[in-house]
């Protein structure tokens, strides 16, 4: 009962924090937009994966709460994109070099 | 005063919150696959889907991401204002949340409409006469972006029973001082009633909780979605 009080009554974070973060995502949102006007080929794809892995990250964390989580929330979430990235990765590999 | 009674109202926290962040996974490996999908494709058709993503209108998808972003913002600050015990700004900005995944739906409405209007849908005539990479750049934005269209309507319906529960006050409880002394005599009860209003209202946090992390996934994946189908032309 105790670890479970514990863990609903954690230190609310400041609002101003959300805003924070909200601000971070809209100028990814502005610079993700900008770099794909400047026609960079194909290191345009991967700037644009980058910045969205960013501003998903920032929402991960701050949003959903998983910087605050207890560890076990985290090492889930790895298990589970791990997993994701090795289906990816093998099966993408698999047909580029089939 | 029992504890038996008190221990029985305690929501399990830790457990409700783990079930759900597994059924998020099954989420990320139902869009993961798509992703796939599309990457697969694109490195086939480079050209084709380099052309398509043209056509679709930046301006519309731009908007999208902020409203998405934005609503994702009000989630998170009706679960910081449930935290503080404000119900009443908690429920607010769940109602802002509810009305701007509408005006997502609504821009998404027209976008749509507008691309049939033009005879662009799966398996239309206009589209049979272009490219197979052009139709697989459809076929796959039709999909995908529909099926997370899917999922803002049941988050919009999970927040419609969240605004609900929070609108609604957990059991009152009235202070033992309070009381005749008929009625403290029966004092047992009320102090079981001081932990049950506890306990609900932490069973209110922990379910927004868990909306809300339902709701941050579904802009998580249109973050994704946003750069593959709108920019990368």
């Amino acid at each position: 009962m105790n670890a479970n009080a514990h863990a609903a009554n954690r230190q609310p974070l400041p609002l101003t924090t959300y805003v924070t973060v909200w601000v971070a995502l809209l100028m990814l949102t502005g610079l993700t937009i900008t770099v794909a006007s400047l026609h960079l080929g194909a290191w345009s794809v991967l700037a644009a994966i980058i910045i969205a892995t960013v501003k998903g990250t920032l929402v991960l964390l701050y949003f959903m709460h998983l910087l605050h989580e207890e560890r076990v929330f985290k090492v889930m979430l790895f298990l589970a994109l791990f997993t994701l990235t090795i289906i990816l990765v093998l099966t993408y590999a698999d047909v580029l070099l089939r | 005063m029992s504890d038996a009674a008190v221990h029985e109202y305690h929501p399990d926290v830790k457990g409700s919150k783990i079930g759900m962040w597994l059924f998020l996974f099954t989420e990320l490996l139902l869009f993961g696959g798509m992703f796939l999908l599309y990457s697969v494709y694109r490195a086939k058709n480079t050209g084709d889907f380099h052309y398509a993503s043209l056509n679709l209108d930046l301006v519309t998808g731009a908007i999208n991401t902020v409203i998405l972003l934005t609503s994702s913002l009000t989630m998170v600050l009706a679960i910081g204002m449930l935290e503080r015990r404000d119900r009443k700004r908690s429920l607010y900005f769940i109602l802002i949340t509810i009305a701007l995944g509408l005006v997502f739906l609504v821009n998404k409405y027209f976008e749509w409409s507008h691309k049939i209007h033009h005879g662009i849908y799966p398996g239309s005539v206009e589209l049979t006469g272009r490219t197979s990479g052009e139709n697989l750049f459809y076929a796959l934005y039709f999909l995908m972006t529909g099926l997370h269209g899917l999922h803002v309507i049941a988050g919009l319906v999970v927040l419609g029973f969240m605004a609900k529960m929070v609108a609604t006050p957990s059991r009152q409880s009235v202070p033992v001082t309070a009381l005749t002394p008929d009625a403290r005599a029966g004092a047992t009860t009320v102090l079981v009633e001081y932990a049950e209003h506890d306990a609900l209202d932490q069973q209110k946090l922990i379910r927004l909780e868990n909306a809300g992390l339902y709701w941050h996934l579904v802009d998580v994946i249109w973050i994704f979605l946003f750069p593959l189908f709108y920019l990368i032309s």
